[in-house]
């Protein structure tokens, strides 16, 4: 059964790649929403880091800056948006096809979302080094955390890829998934670090972040990388993960069951 | 002999949701929705030999795609059997599903932006088909349904016919066993139907495929079907030869004849639907159709003479309204 996903994989990647490059103008359009958003919360915090004397919550102006473009790379790398498509999957007729196949349609998702950023990652570089050199940011690279961050980064891909996968499920349920999303995309902007750095919310806040699975999908690997953690921080977040993906994968395996068994009883 | 495929008691009912016009009944669904039970499929009972070509027809709504969606596993029954080769369709074995194929027209698993060999080599690999079979299959389907100058285009440059065409291809590449094919032909011409019935029986004879096919074109069934199983609001009202659907359900045949002398009187011989100066053609009951016969040949003076069945869609439409 390996052999069969090793060969499955690169096919799907192949083929992903293929259409996102036809997909170009959309995907740089795209683009321009994910590389905004942090250039706000950059430029904001840079302000309000200058108006009190320089630094807010240990972020200096220029680490700000470093904070959001590592960031911007870090959701690049992690963000899915099964949860929009879903439910036309559903509507339309695509799911009935996926579920004659003999692979879970998990596979070619994950495939098509890979490929996006790899293709995207052109137009991502770029808009990086122009953010280096308009916004000068600061970076405390270091090797351990370096090393570190690619675990960190490809765990939080695999919890936040597969826990919006087993969100996105809800659509076989309502058609309504619109509101459900919006909430979901409001605290996932809150705790995992896009609105602001951990550091600079509320005790409380950031204990409840730390309870939730948002932190460990994105803002975990960017204060890694900003040597803003120290190495048994870095790994109990690593630990952490594990766990996480663990938990979302058993939610999938078990909800997705119930969910084609729903699907199968209604008709479509 | 495992049946290829085998449907015993097959029950499907679903819970509609209902509501009544205006507002307060738009209130009263909040507190209490009321839902109705609509059986789609009652008691369908089939067995379907390797190897056969078998047409399933029956008027929109009859209960063909639901039949055909819990045989293929996209439903549950709510109650009843169904198997194919032996495997629970709802199960979704992975066994049970490398060896099936689903055809519905109007549907599409190509990716529509890329060009379609792309999308033949994603089944290649799905379906873990060596090379050299892929290139064979390929070659002989590119061959038959005359694929050579399409498989370079992206989907969406391709016009409706030969994206039904592709569509068929791709659900093929993997030779299955058993093929479902819920109206292939919808929406194409006169020419491509033709060459897909074609298609059809060459791969059924070439590979032994078993196929269940659902058509509103009665030449598709013809063509290919000896068999048929007619379902109508849910339940089956006739499996068997196609001839002997002709037979049991029509109670007339049409003759026609030529006479010499177009000024002789036919009234009193039967009921005549048409006459023109030398033609005519009558409608007489089966049983009276030998005597009916002789006396016209025996009184008249006649050139020509046949004897016809109706139309097949006439046959189909009468079986329709008499279980109405």
């Amino acid at each position: 059964m390996l052999r069969y996903y090793l060969n499955l994989y690169p096919a799907f990647l192949r083929i992903a790649v293929l259409a996102q490059i036809q997909y170009r103008a959309s995907g740089v359009i795209w683009m321009i929403g994910s590389i905004i958003e942090p250039v706000i919360f950059l430029v904001v915090w840079s302000r309000v880091a200058r108006a009190r004397g320089g630094e807010v919550g240990g972020y200096a102006e220029n680490e700000f800056a470093a904070y959001y473009i590592v960031l911007m790379l870090v959701n690049h790398v992690t963000f899915t948006w099964i949860m929009h498509v879903f439910q036309s999957r559903i509507q339309f007729g695509q799911l009935s096809f996926q579920l004659m196949r003999p692979v879970h349609p998990i596979h070619e998702d994950l495939s098509d979302n890979v490929a996006y950023k790899i293709v995207q990652l052109t137009v991502m570089l770029p808009a990086v080094i122009i953010l280096i050199l308009i916004f000068q940011p600061k970076f405390n690279f270091e090797m351990w955390s370096l090393l570190l961050a690619v675990p960190a980064i490809i765990l939080a891909l695999a919890v936040r890829f597969t826990l919006e996968w087993t969100l996105a499920l809800v659509a076989f349920w309502t058609t309504r998934v619109n509101a459900i999303n919006q909430s979901y995309f409001a605290i996932i902007m809150f705790f995992s670090g896009r609105v602001a750095p951990m550091a600079l919310l509320p005790v409380t806040i950031q204990s409840i972040a730390s309870a939730l699975p948002f932190y460990y999908m994105i803002a975990f690997p960017v204060e890694l990388l900003l040597g803003k953690l120290t190495p048994a921080q870095a790994l109990t977040n690593i630990v952490i993960q594990l766990g996480w993906l663990a938990f979302a994968l058993m939610l999938l395996v078990s909800l997705w069951k119930v969910a084609v068994k729903q699907y199968s009883a209604v008709g479509n | 002999m495992v049946a290829a495929v085998l449907a015993d008691g097959l029950h499907k009912t679903y819970q509609v949701p209902v509501r009544g016009a205006g507002i307060q009944a738009a209130l009263k669904s909040l507190v209490h929705r009321e839902t109705e039970a609509v059986q789609a499929v009652k008691n369908v009972n089939l067995e379907i030999a390797e190897g056969e070509v078998v047409g399933f027809l029956g008027p929109n709504g009859a209960g063909k795609t639901t039949t055909i969606k819990m045989l293929t596993g996209l439903l549950h029954p709510t109650t009843g059997i169904a198997q194919v080769f032996g495997y629970q369709p709802a199960k979704r074995e992975h066994q049970f599903l490398m060896q099936i194929t689903l055809v519905m027209g109007q549907r599409n698993q190509l990716l529509w932006d890329i060009p379609v060999i792309d999308s033949f080599d994603r089944n290649r690999v799905i379906y873990k088909v060596s090379k050299t079979d892929y290139e064979k299959t390929l070659d002989e389907l590119v061959a038959l349904l005359d694929l050579d100058s399409l498989l370079h285009k992206p989907v969406r440059n391709l016009s409706l016919g030969e994206r039904m065409k592709c569509e068929i291809a791709v659900a093929l590449l993997h030779r299955p066993r058993m093929l479902f094919l819920d109206e292939p032909t919808i929406g194409l011409d006169v020419t491509m139907q033709r060459k897909l019935r074609e298609f059809i029986t060459q791969y059924n004879q070439q590979t032994g495929a078993t196929v269940l096919l659902t058509s509103h074109y009665m030449a598709d069934v013809q063509a290919l079907c000896k068999r048929v199983i007619v379902i109508h609001h849910g339940s089956i009202l006739f499996d068997g030869y196609l001839d002997h659907l002709v037979q049991r359900f029509t109670a007339h045949k049409t003759i026609s004849i030529k006479l010499s002398d177009p000024l002789v009187d036919l009234s009193g011989y039967g009921e005549l639907i048409t006459r023109s100066e030398e033609q005519a053609a009558f409608r007489i009951p089966n049983r009276e159709a030998a005597n009916f016969t002789s006396r016209l040949l025996r009184d008249l003076d006649i050139v020509d003479l046949t004897v016809e069945d109706p139309p097949i869609e006439e046959i189909i439409e009468s079986v329709f309204n008499q279980s109405a």
